[in-house]
């Protein structure tokens, strides 16, 4: 019972949808995981706020050390889809400039139990990785029960 | 009459037009002098050497290795690439937008310039020959 309180609690002070499923939204144009989804997972939209996706698609020549330029009949539907399904609040902010979901508070604290020594695996190489350690990430799914982190390291999922 | 217009567009664009990696090849030699072959060895030395124009993207094998029929991995993202060789992978060298939008890419920060169309001619002549 003290067990069914708490998850409840917890549902109501964390997020409206449950945070381990974020399969790519229905409406997305089908240049989006084509294009951006070649280089990194074709990250969830609701992980930056609409402004800093503005950010990021306006500046696809100098993305992040990489050009990922689009000419623009497929690059404007991806920007409307991505502000479309942008999210807000907390999940949000923090992300800095330029935009980065991983440096996100809400991104944080999700990873909080994440020994420092992963991070730097080889195998990881960045934050943005993510499916180094969410083997279903492309699927859109982040479960806890599914994580496997390089190295050995043991998640303890409660 | 309306529905045959939008028909000859698409016809005319060469809409997702499928080409085989010799044909790819081929189209990149036509641009070149009479008497240029492609050249599987340049090719390879091509793929292999280091630029030093970026430090993370040294060479093409930074991200897709020094096996191109093994899968590759992102130097920065650490995502896992596709293998880039045809014998390993049939999409490749297929869908010339594709291939002219990575070169375009990849090359500019490899080498720092675009790469021409000889040097993309041996590229693909090199991959074609890679086991
Ligand atoms: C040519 C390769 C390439 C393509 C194509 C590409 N990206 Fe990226 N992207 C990168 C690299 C490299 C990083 C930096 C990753 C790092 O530092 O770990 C990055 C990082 C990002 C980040 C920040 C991730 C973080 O939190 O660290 C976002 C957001 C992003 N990309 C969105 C997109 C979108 C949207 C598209 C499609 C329009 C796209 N990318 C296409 C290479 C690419
Ligand atoms: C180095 C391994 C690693 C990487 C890389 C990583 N994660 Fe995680 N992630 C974890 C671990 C471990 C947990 C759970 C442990 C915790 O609370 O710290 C977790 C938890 C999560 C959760 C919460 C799941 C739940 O059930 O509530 C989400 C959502 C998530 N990650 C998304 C991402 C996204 C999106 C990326 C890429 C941008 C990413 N992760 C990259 C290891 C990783
Ligand atoms: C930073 C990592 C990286 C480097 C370095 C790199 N590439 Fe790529 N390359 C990619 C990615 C990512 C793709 C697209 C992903 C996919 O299709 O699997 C790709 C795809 C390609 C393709 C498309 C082939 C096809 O038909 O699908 C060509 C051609 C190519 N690269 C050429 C090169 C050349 C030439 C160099 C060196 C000058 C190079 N690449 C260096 C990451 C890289």
């Amino acid at each position: 019972m003290q067990r069914t309180l708490a998850l409840v609690a917890m549902g109501l002070i964390s997020f409206p949808a449950l945070a381990d499923r974020m399969p790519i939204p229905a409406d997305a144009p089908p240049a989006f995981k084509a294009e951006c989804g070649s280089c990194h997972l074709a990250f969830p939209p609701a992980l930056l706020s609409a402004d800093d996706w503005r950010r990021v698609m306006g500046g696809l020549d100098k993305h992040y050390g990489d050009n990922a330029t689009l000419d623009e009949k497929t690059r404007r539907p991806i920007e409307d889809f991505l502000i479309r399904n942008a999210g807000s609040g907390r999940r949000t902010m923090g992300a800095g400039v330029p935009p980065r979901l991983t440096f996100t508070d809400w991104f944080r604290h999700k990873h909080d139990e994440v020994p420092a020594a992963v991070w730097k695996d080889k195998q990881v190489g960045s934050a943005a990785n993510c499916a180094a350690c969410h083997p279903r990430a492309e699927a859109g799914s982040f479960s806890e029960r599914e994580i496997r982190m390089p190295g050995g390291y043991r998640h303890e999922h409660d | 009459m309306k529905h045959v217009i939008p028909l000859a567009l698409l016809a005319t664009c060469g809409f997702a037009a499928a080409e085989t990696p010799r044909q790819i090849a081929d189209g990149y030699a036509a641009t070149q002098a009479a008497g240029f072959q492609p050249s599987a060895q340049r090719g390879g030395e091509f793929y292999s050497r280091k630029f030093g124009v970026s430090e993370k993207m040294p060479a093409c094998a930074a991200c897709h290795t020094e096996q191109p029929a093994q899968s590759g991995r992102h130097a920065i993202t650490g995502k896992d690439i596709k293998p880039l060789a045809p014998v390993a992978n049939a999409d490749r060298f297929t869908d010339p937008a594709k291939v002219e939008k990575w070169f375009t890419r990849n090359c500019k920060e490899v080498v720092g310039r675009e790469c021409s169309t000889a040097e993309k001619a041996d590229f693909v002549a090199f991959l074609m020959e890679k086991r």
